[in-house]
């Protein structure tokens, strides 16, 4: 049975971005002890913001230096502490991938690493893109990987890993995106993929925001006589194969969206739980091709790959042609 | 240790001849090891371990011990010798789980997993310091007495992480945060000096914000002791500046045929070179 979202709704926007500081603000406010790390990109009007000037003995300014706020980071949590640390997306997987990989993994700590402007949302070109980190992550044992789909399921990501034990990364992709969920009142368990529109036709399997572009694509299909499901695969690590396989088989044809590279990222894990699987049906993945992205707005870039509810229709039009 | 007195730097002189004998069989009998830089940091390490570290054997897990973080971590196999000497593991346990595959505790590379006393699993270098970082924020959150000790190589400073630490610790204030180098001037492939030249390396610190202390020969445990008893408790209104220990050692101290050679930077060493090597080490020994 498929969740409550805003598939039908004119949609506010929100943003998950904003979402994490706003929480964590909260929770330092309720009495949660925890200590917040971050990059010199915390704009001081934010809800983050408010919190490194509201609680300044817990809250650390690691300047443009991201293998250290990582690395200390790790030690932080070795010496007890829960860290929440913030890093600017497209400079935490490749600048930080060792101390990722061995202070916070092979450590096992405690660490949430929130990664902002993941994908390509942050505009400014390759090097300011974020689409590699999915299948970096994917290779480090240890890892719990989350993408929230909105700002209230970011929400309830930040507060369920205070109770979360072992080193998790926390993708945020766009900054504002509008709500998938229609409140808070769903079940959200990390691991467990959650069915947002149920379909017989066409299964969607996406990640973050790209959730909601794949629910108005199914909206639009439904103008074909077209029923496509979308499932959130919030959690990329542990994977929820279950899911995978049972709605995939469902329908035979499956689709995986992603702001990502379509190497190695969402669409990759899919495709690998499915051959092992034997699934025998109809498969595409969506995304960032093998190739530097294209300069422009980053709507206008979702658009030129069809990473949107354009693009993602046109391809699922094209596969159930054939 | 206020005063300190020669005949409690003789005991230390005995037990680094000890480690020194004792690392050299257990090198000998797993076959594999980093001689040179492990050799090279024994005073510094039981200088630690035995006088200057809050460290009890019989409680590890004691909540106010300080912490030492092996940023040079191919060196392990002295702090396992010393763990041995403390009573925490018998040498034949030590050997028979070196990487010994599902019975393992011990690597060439630290795991705080597998090997109790160890605080940090490090390994890749240029770790330790940005890690001790962290670790001496969080003793200062918590109002805590406990300091970070970090051990780095020389060749190690090359990497650039530490730099970052170097200079965020300086920022922050970290009076708590001792950072030694043992300064061996040898790594891998020759000199410091020649691959990527460190000198002068006292001035950069203190330019980080950083309070320097030089021992002329780190190999020497009355030198070491008159540094390590300068640094004092972790009392903030006592000490705001991290202290950086520079010691001048010599690569595989105490064996001729070892000593200032990047041959003996890693590998296991023969039964001839053994009985050589531990022949060599009670010539060379500390006499006062």
């Amino acid at each position: 049975m498929a969740v409550q979202t805003t598939f039908d709704f004119d949609q506010m926007l929100s943003s998950a971005k904003e979402a994490y500081g706003e929480e964590l603000l909260k929770m330092a406010e309720e009495g949660f002890d925890f200590v917040f790390t971050y990059s010199d990109n915390v704009a001081p009007s934010t809800a983050a913001g408010k919190l490194t000037q509201n609680y300044p003995e817990r809250c650390f300014n690691f300047g443009i230096a991201e293998p250290n706020q990582v690395g200390a980071s790790a030690g932080l949590a070795l010496a007890g502490e829960i860290v929440f640390a913030q890093v600017f997306g497209p400079f935490l997987p490749l600048r930080a991938a060792d101390q990722i990989h061995t202070d916070i993994a092979y450590n096992d700590v405690n660490v949430r690493l929130i990664g902002t402007h993941s994908g390509v949302t942050a505009g400014g070109g390759p090097t300011h893109n974020d689409i590699a980190d999915l299948a970096l992550y994917r290779a480090i044992p240890n890892l719990t990987v989350v993408v929230p789909a909105d700002a209230g399921q970011c929400r309830k990501i930040i507060r369920a890993s205070m109770e979360y034990d072992g080193p998790m990364i926390i993708r945020i992709d766009r900054a504002g995106s509008p709500n998938v969920y229609a409140d808070d009142n769903y079940e959200f368990t990390i691991g467990k993929a959650i069915e947002t529109i149920e379909g017989t036709d066409v299964t969607i399997i996406s990640t973050g925001s790209c959730i909601y572009e794949c629910m108005m694509a199914s909206k639009e299909l439904q103008k074909d006589g077209l029923s496509v499901g979308v499932i959130d695969m919030h959690t990329i690590k542990p994977l929820d194969k279950n899911a995978i396989v049972k709605y995939s088989n469902k329908t035979g044809v499956v689709v995986t969206v992603e702001d990502h590279s379509i190497n190695g990222g969402l669409g990759g894990a899919v495709a690998e739980t499915l051959c092992e699987a034997g699934f025998c049906g109809k498969f595409k993945r969506i995304g960032m091709p093998d190739e530097f992205a294209v300069l422009g707005d980053p709507d206008e870039v979702y658009k030129y790959y069809g990473v949107e509810r354009v693009g993602i229709a046109k391809t699922i039009r094209k596969m159930m042609s054939k | 240790m206020s005063e300190i007195k020669l005949e409690r730097v003789k005991e230390l002189d005995d037990k680094c001849l000890k480690i020194r004998k004792d690392l050299l069989n257990f090198i000998y009998q797993i076959g594999m090891g980093h001689l040179g830089g492990e050799l090279s940091m024994v005073e510094i390490a039981v200088a630690l371990y035995y006088e200057y570290m809050n460290f009890d054997p019989k409680n590890i897990e004691m909540v106010d011990r300080d912490r030492l973080v092996l940023s040079k971590a191919h060196c392990s196999e002295t702090l396992y010798t010393i763990y041995s000497d403390l009573g925490i593991y018998t040498m034949d346990y030590m050997v028979e789980h070196f990487e010994s595959l599902h019975t393992a505790k011990f690597g060439m590379h630290c795991n705080r997993k597998y090997c109790e006393p160890i605080e940090v699993s490090t390994g890749s270098l240029g770790h330790g310091l940005p890690v001790a970082v962290g670790m001496a924020l969080a003793a200062r959150k918590q109002k805590a007495p406990w300091r970070t000790f970090v051990i780095t190589g020389d060749g190690e400073l090359d990497e650039g992480t530490n730099w970052e630490a170097i200079m965020a610790a300086g920022h922050f204030q970290l009076g708590n945060l001792v950072a030694i180098v043992d300064k061996n001037q040898v790594q891998m492939t020759g000199t410091t000096e020649n691959v990527m030249s460190l000198d002068p390396l006292a001035p950069k610190f203190e330019a980080f914000g950083w309070e320097v202390i030089e021992i002329e020969d780190g190999n020497d445990m009355l030198q070491v002791c008159e540094a390590f008893k300068k640094i004092g408790p972790a009392e903030p209104t006592l000490r705001q500046k991290p202290i950086f220990i520079i010691a001048n050692t010599v690569k595989g101290k105490g064996v001729d045929f070892m000593e200032g050679n990047p041959k003996w930077h890693g590998g296991g060493i023969a039964k001839k070179q053994l009985d050589e090597a531990l022949q060599q080490v009670e010539k060379n020994r500390m006499v006062r």
